[in-house]
């Protein structure tokens, strides 16, 4: 790619960008961020909406920021050493930068690389972000289990073995777990890091379809290094390099008509 | 060509020297082993578990009051190490960071390296001096030598704990503080209570701190501020005795001590390995 590509920055970098989708208002909003590991700068102003009942995905290539950026949005790096986040991060206009850590976590609720099931049964593995919450009693704790897991498309297959260990699930069921263990809670807004790229095709077919039942009641933000995941499962998509935000747009224009040169270099397969 | 052969012998002798080391090592602990089977297995009878010492001159008699002495100082020192090590432990392995956790733990090994006679001396001019000889000295003594070792091994336990589990417990909106209770120390759980195990069987053969702590008693000791009799410092006392019964109870005594530290070693040994093929990596 050119130099010239990498400052090919969308001129109104500091303003909110255009909303991708027309209509209600965004459900987080990002306006002019920087994010600093020590004295390295990961992040620079990036600003944009994230629509409610959406699925928002972030490409670009290693190392781009795109992680960085979701983890600022239930500030995860916080627990980084020598960290430090300029600018405001809106949460139905709140600013999250200022909210109580854990209250902002249970709002906005995060799936990992690898899935992480605790050493726990599969029930105690969903109900454990309840009972830390302090949401539900007993009683409706198994059914609010269920429903987490039937979220997650995951019931039919644990339903009868609820007390058995998380770790005798394969990877993909794990994960799977791992999205039902985030839904228990009903946040508002789920993140998710990458969490097809330690999963095989059928296991990643299975996530994708169950992101489309989860935007119906939970803003869906997602990291992938996959274009074609990007491609198949978002509404709106954002393409970072270097800590910029060099595009955000609709998936469709992004994949099809993107008006940055980066862009257009790194989806067809120029670099990344 | 040469050279070769040069290189070729010294290799040789050296594996030689290597191996036969190790067969000396390995032999003596089955040496010490059989060599304690026999002795002490044809000394050991029933009345050794449920009778009193009986004067000299007089046969038979048993070492029930050491038995329960012993159990008695060791359950109070893990009463009093294993609560200041584990929480110490937790403080140093989630907590304490850079040159601070270096102070705490080269700290710890110091403690952990000072004499066990040290320690007993330290506990008898601090309580012994003042309070007189009991099961409580005795156990405050082993309690001391179990801390540093407490510490440690949760330290390192809790560390081996995957930090992506810690992510996904704070990601949920848990504390730093409620994930490590409700979530590291679970995971880690099997480590720890091995650790503790291992701990136990190593003080409960320690003799000196006990010779002026808990002193010895020929009867049983009715509380715990009263002198009590304990295995190892019974098996000191009749060991150096010049009578052949003595001599073969101090045997009988070392084979139930000895059968016991093994049984309390495996057992953690196999609560670990058990936990192995539970983990997801």
């Amino acid at each position: 790619m050119s130099p010239d590509a990498i400052n090919d920055v969308p001129k109104d970098a500091e303003a909110p960008p255009k909303p991708a989708a027309a209509g209600d208002s965004p459900k987080l909003r990002s306006t002019g961020l920087n994010f600093y590991y020590g004295a390295f700068q990961a992040l620079h102003g990036i600003s944009l909406d994230v629509h409610a009942n959406k699925v928002t995905a972030f490409i670009g290539p290693s190392g781009c920021g795109k992680s960085t950026f979701l983890r600022t949005l239930n500030r995860m790096n916080e627990t980084i050493k020598g960290t430090r986040a300029e600018g405001a991060v809106l949460l139905d206009n709140e600013n999250i930068l200022e909210m109580e850590v854990s209250h902002l976590r249970r709002r906005v609720g995060m799936v990992f690389q690898r899935p992480n099931p605790f050493p726990k049964s599969i029930f105690d593995n969903i109900a454990y972000g309840p009972r830390i919450n302090g949401m539900g009693n007993r009683g409706d704790m198994a059914e609010r289990v269920e429903r987490s897991l039937r979220r997650a498309a995951l019931w039919e297959e644990v339903k009868d073995k609820l007390h058995k260990s998380a770790f005798d699930l394969s990877g993909g069921q794990q994960q799977r777990l791992c999205i039902a263990r985030a839904l228990a809670v009903d946040p508002e807004v789920l993140l998710l890091d990458e969490p097809c790229s330690a999963l095989d095709p059928i296991a990643t077919a299975k996530i994708e379809e169950l992101l489309f039942h989860i935007k119906n009641n939970c803003t869906v933000v997602i990291v992938t290094h996959n274009m074609q995941q990007a491609a198949r499962i978002a509404d709106n998509t954002g393409f970072f390099l270097m800590g910029k935000l060099m595009e955000f747009d609709t998936a469709e224009v992004i994949f099809k008509t993107p008006k940055v040169k980066a862009t257009e270099d790194y989806i067809t397969g120029r670099f990344g | 060509m040469k050279l070769s052969f040069r290189r070729k012998a010294v290799n040789a002798v050296m594996l030689a020297l290597t191996g036969v080391c190790t067969v000396v090592a390995v032999g003596l602990l089955f040496f010490v082993l059989g060599y304690l089977f026999v002795q002490g297995g044809f000394s050991l009878s029933w009345d050794f578990f449920t009778k009193l010492p009986v004067p000299v001159g007089e046969m038979g008699g048993g070492m029930a009051n050491a038995l329960l002495g012993s159990a008695k100082v060791v359950l109070l020192a893990t009463c009093i190490g294993v609560p200041i090590g584990f929480l110490a432990g937790v403080y140093l392995a989630e907590y304490a960071g850079g040159a601070y956790a270096s102070v705490i733990r080269f700290v710890t090994d110091l403690l952990n390296g000072i004499p066990s006679i040290v320690i007993g001396i330290f506990v008898y001019t601090m309580v012994v001096a003042r309070y007189g000889f009991s099961t409580y000295s005795g156990g405050i003594a082993l309690g001391i030598m179990m801390i540093p070792i407490a510490l440690r091994s949760t330290e390192e336990f809790l560390r081996s704990v995957p930090g992506a589990l810690r992510e996904g417990a704070m990601a949920l909106g848990a504390t730093k503080s409620r994930t490590i209770a409700t979530v590291v120390v679970p995971a880690a759980m099997r480590g720890l209570i091995s650790g503790m195990m291992l701990n136990l069987a190593r003080v409960s053969g320690e003799t000196a701190p006990l010779l002026f702590t808990a002193f010895g008693n020929q009867f049983w000791s009715p509380g715990w501020a009263q002198p009590t009799a304990t295995l190892p410092a019974m098996i000191y006392a009749y060991a150096v005795s010049p009578y052949p019964d003595w001599h073969r109870q101090a045997w009988a005594a070392g084979f139930v001590l000895l059968t016991m530290v093994l049984f309390i070693n495996i057992t953690a040994r196999s609560i670990v390995a058990s936990g192995s093929s539970h983990k997801s990596r």
